[in-house]
Parts: C-alpha cells; sequence; structure tokens
C-alpha cells in the first residue's frame, strides 16, 4: 500500500453507469424553464431534461433543432436539486463539450433535435459527464455502448404522445436479448455480426440477459396506463416528454406518472391515479406522419 | 445459523435490484418493498440509492414514514447507502425544505456535497470494524457526506484522498448503519456482510 492514498477517480465507467442505476424505477421529465422544473421536482421526478422547445412544439414549429441557451440550463440548473440532464445534437460533440462545461448531469445525444453528423455519433468516451442514447433494437443499443453511452432509452417517436413506436422499440430491444441467450457460443459470432455490434458485448449481454446498463422507455408515453405498460414490459424507468406539459394539468399528470411508474403492476393504483387528470396532449397517429417527419430513423 | 433473516429492500426508486443481489450472496433473504403490510414481516430493512427527494415524497404519497419511524424506534436495523443515508440523518442540508426523512441517527448529512455528476468518483474507503482490513472501494455518485455526529453514532469511515480527507462517509448508531457510497454497485461484500452480521444479531 503507498503511503499517498491515491487521488479520487472522476468520469469512470462505473460512476457513469451507476449514476444511471441510481435513477431506475424514476420518471425523467422534459422542462423547457426553471418554472416548469420545479413543477416537475415537486411531483417526485428523478431528474429533468431541459431543452427549448418540447417535441410537440419541435414538430409544429420545423426547422433546425439544436442545444438549449445555456442561460436557460443555468437557470435550470440552479432552481431544482434533482439531476439536469440535456440535449446534443447527434455527432454533435462541441454541443456536448458546452453542455459538459455547463455542469449538466447527463448529456442526451438526442434524434429529437436535428443531427450534425450523418455518419459518426459522438465518441463518448472522452466525456466526464454520462451519455444517454437512444435506441429501436438492440444492436443500435450495443453501437451505442460501444461509443461510450452509459444509458440507454428506447426511441419511441418523441413529440406524438403516442405510444406504439415506444411499445416496439422496448419489445424489439427485449426480445433481441432473450434470443441471443438461447444461442450457444458458436452462433454468437454470427449474432455478432447481424448485430453489427462488437463481440465481446453481444457475448456479455448473452451471458447477463441484459444490457451492461440501465434501459429506460421515451418517446410517446403521455398517461399513467402508458407508464404502466412500458414498466411491464420491462423499462426500468420513463422519459416523458411532451406528455406533460402539453396537457391539461400538468402538476397533476406529472405526479399521476411518477405514482403509476412505482406501482406499475397494480392496476388498483393507476386507476386512482388515472382520474380528473385534464386533458392529454392530442397525439398523432404514426401512419400519417411521413418519414422525414419521424425521428426514430435518425442515428444508426 | 439457524434462522435465515428476512431483509426488506426499500423499493420506492432507485438501484434496489442491486442490493436485493448482495443481500441474497449473504444468504439473506432479500424481498423489495414498497407498501406498509409488507414491512411487517421483515427483520431488517436496507433504503437504496437513488434520488432523495424523489423517495421521500413518494414515502409520504404512499404513507410509509410513520411505519418506517416506527420500525427504527423498536430498534430493526436498517442500512441505507447514499440516499439511504440522507432518509436515516436526523437533519440534512441542501435538501428542499419540505423534505422529510426518516431519521434515526443523530447525525447533519449535507447532500450532493462532493458536487454534482462530473465531480462524482471512486475512491479507497478504510472501514473500521469487523468489515476492516482492506481499504473498500467506494463509488460516490452525487454523494452526501455527514458534516457532523452527535455522541452516540460510531464514525466507521473517513476517507483519505484529498481533496476530501476526513469527511466522514460511514457511520453507525445502534441497529442503524449508513454509508455515502454504494457498495452494492461493486462485488466487494464486505459493507453488507457487517449489516447481515448485524441483523443476525438481533434474531
Amino acid at each position: 500500500m503507498s503511503t499517498t492514498p491515491a487521488s479520487p477517480q472522476t468520469g469512470t465507467d462505473l460512476v457513469k453507469r451507476g449514476m444511471a442505476e441510481q435513477l431506475k424505477g424514476g420518471v425523467i421529465m422534459d422542462v423547457v424553464n426553471a418554472e416548469q422544473a420545479k413543477i416537475a421536482e415537486d411531483a417526485g421526478a428523478v431528474a429533468v431534461m431541459a431543452l427549448e422547445r418540447v417535441p410537440a412544439d419541435i414538430r409544429k414549429d420545423g426547422g433546425v433543432a439544436r442545444m438549449s441557451d445555456p442561460d436557460m440550463i443555468d437557470g435550470i440548473i440552479g432552481a431544482v436539486s434533482i439531476p439536469v440532464m440535456a440535449k446534443a445534437r447527434i455527432g454533435h460533440f462541441a454541443e456536448a463539450q458546452v453542455l459538459q462545461s455547463l455542469g449538466v448531469d447527463y448529456i442526451d445525444e438526442s434524434e429529437v433535435l436535428t443531427p450534425a453528423d450523418e455518419s459518426n455519433h459522438i465518441n463518448k468516451w472522452k466525456f466526464t459527464t454520462p451519455f444517454v442514447c437512444g435506441a429501436t433494437n438492440l444492436g443500435e443499443a450495443l453501437r451505442r455502448i460501444t461509443e461510450g453511452a452509459a444509458m440507454i432509452r428506447s426511441k419511441g417517436e418523441a413529440g406524438t404522445g403516442n405510444v406504439v413506436e415506444a411499445t416496439r422499440h422496448m419489445r424489439t430491444i427485449l426480445k433481441d436479448i432473450k434470443q441471443l441467450s438461447v444461442l450457444d457460443e458458436d452462433e454468437l459470432f454470427v449474432a455478432a455480426k447481424n448485430l453489427q455490434a462488437p463481440y465481446a458485448l453481444v457475448k456479455e449481454v448473452a451471458e447477463a440477459g441484459k444490457l451492461p446498463v440501465v434501459l429506460f422507455t421515451a418517446g410517446g408515453i403521455a398517461t399513467p396506463a402508458d407508464a404502466s405498460m412500458m414498466m411491464q414490459l420491462g423499462a426500468e424507468g420513463v422519459f416523458v416528454g411532451s406528455g406533460i406539459f402539453k396537457s391539461g394539468d400538468p402538476a397533476k399528470r406529472a405526479k399521476a406518472i411518477v405514482d403509476a411508474t412505482l406501482h406499475f403492476d397494480d392496476p388498483d393504483v393507476i386507476a386512482k391515479v388515472s382520474r380528473g387528470l385534464g386533458e392529454a396532449m392530442v397525439g398523432i397517429n404514426i401512419d400519417t406522419l411521413p418519414a422525414e417527419q419521424r425521428y426514430a430513423g435518425r442515428g444508426w | 445459523m439457524s434462522t435465515t433473516p428476512i431483509i426488506g429492500v426499500l423499493a420506492l426508486q432507485g438501484d434496489v435490484r442491486e442490493h436485493a443481489i448482495a443481500l441474497a450472496e449473504l444468504d439473506a433473504i432479500a424481498r423489495p418493498v414498497r407498501k406498509v403490510e409488507e414491512f411487517a414481516e421483515l427483520d431488517a430493512l436496507v433504503i437504496p440509492g437513488g434520488e432523495s427527494t424523489t423517495m421521500s415524497k413518494l414515502a409520504v404519497s404512499f404513507g410509509l414514514f410513520p411505519a418506517l419511524r416506527e420500525r427504527v424506534a423498536d430498534g430493526m436495523p436498517v442500512y441505507g447507502s447514499c440516499a439511504g443515508m440522507i432518509m436515516l440523518a436526523d437533519k440534512i442540508l441542501d435538501g428542499r425544505e419540505d423534505q422529510e426523512t426518516v431519521g434515526g441517527i443523530d447525525m447533519i448529512v449535507r447532500r450532493n456535497a462532493f458536487g454534482r455528476q462530473n465531480d462524482s468518483f471512486e475512491a479507497d474507503v478504510p472501514f473500521a470494524g469487523p468489515a476492516g482490513g482492506d481499504p473498500i472501494h467506494g463509488v460516490f455518485i452525487r454523494a452526501p457526506w455527514v458534516e457532523s455526529v452527535g455522541a452516540e453514532v460510531e464514525v466507521l469511515a473517513r476517507l483519505t484522498a484529498e481533496p476530501y480527507a476526513d469527511r466522514i462517509v460511514a457511520v453507525r448508531q445502534g441497529n442503524l448503519l449508513a454509508t455515502s457510497f454504494h457498495p452494492e454497485l461493486t462485488p466487494d461484500r464486505r459493507v453488507h456482510a457487517y449489516f447481515v452480521d448485524m441483523v443476525r444479531a438481533t434474531l
């Protein structure tokens, strides 16, 4: 043993992935200002996602969606004591550097913003701040983890208030994992090729029967029952974007979704918290969304 | 040992699964608990890491605090890591004004004392008592520290590495144990073994 104790090590894998472990069973809410952040914290959110416009407004307004104004992010960091996340564009490592410099607790490399690089995602190993990334299937999740993501969320289809794509992506990721677990070692080589992911990581998932990082759901969750369904499918927690602050009574709905995520397997609780929530966000049928307006196809 | 202790893990939110795995490896029955009626059969409880404001709010919403305080007053062993440490503190700093705790340990705990996530770290922690020997590798995630303790509280660990040298990160008072760090995230089971021994001593 040395006489001088080793300095504390920051930004390690364990510290980044471990942070997401602490969020499990919780709800992370999109907020656009300090006032909304406080409502989210009051409702029992485990973290807030700071962004300039919720996905429903990004859809409505069109144009290029970018990282938020640092003043706005500072305002939210100052307003709440829970962790604050913020979004960077896919591949936009300079936006991510700014977010790290602002001291956000997690960076979401997000398809909701307009991608900045059509071939490369951010090399997330270079950062002290941990990253969460979206995925539609296991191969995509493993590629993001290979790039350094410390948390994965299903992409769903943000800003639609329609849970169908989140369901599809959660089911696909979990089905892909189940299929790996029945393959023998010889077959895992081909599985890795088909998943376009490194063999060592594929083998690790096959043996553990789960991702090596926490898996949340996102993209279209609007009601307590939506949250309950996602948790029953196997999500370890829930991101709610437009669903709360585009509804009639955000404070009440936020708390209802938090309660529903905790008691996800108790329909009596879900029924109770679903009463009198006022209007849900209107929502969009995915079939009517033109291909270029689908966010889940962004990233690869 | 003839009796296998039944140890609940408060499953409101956080890294419940990791604590349950650690306890099961030590031949305890680990049981996630979320409702008052589930507390009755427990010999002990673990309050996991997580977001302490969320845990506190959910415990208020679902009316868990009276039962938790009653069991603590009756001497049920409880171990809290990180957010769990905050829940066991009689007084907290930098929490929300309305943030309730179970209490039981006469200490003042500062929330997020080491800073935000970018300041989260790993460091070796010399641990007193039967868990002693080599230092324990501690994982500190937006962690609290113990600002000060009352006369009845035994300090089990202080950080040695600068800039945090001498900060108190593990304490025990009677049957209550608390750590700032997350032994559930590492394979070393000495802290959980120390707690399970505390529990067995009460059976």
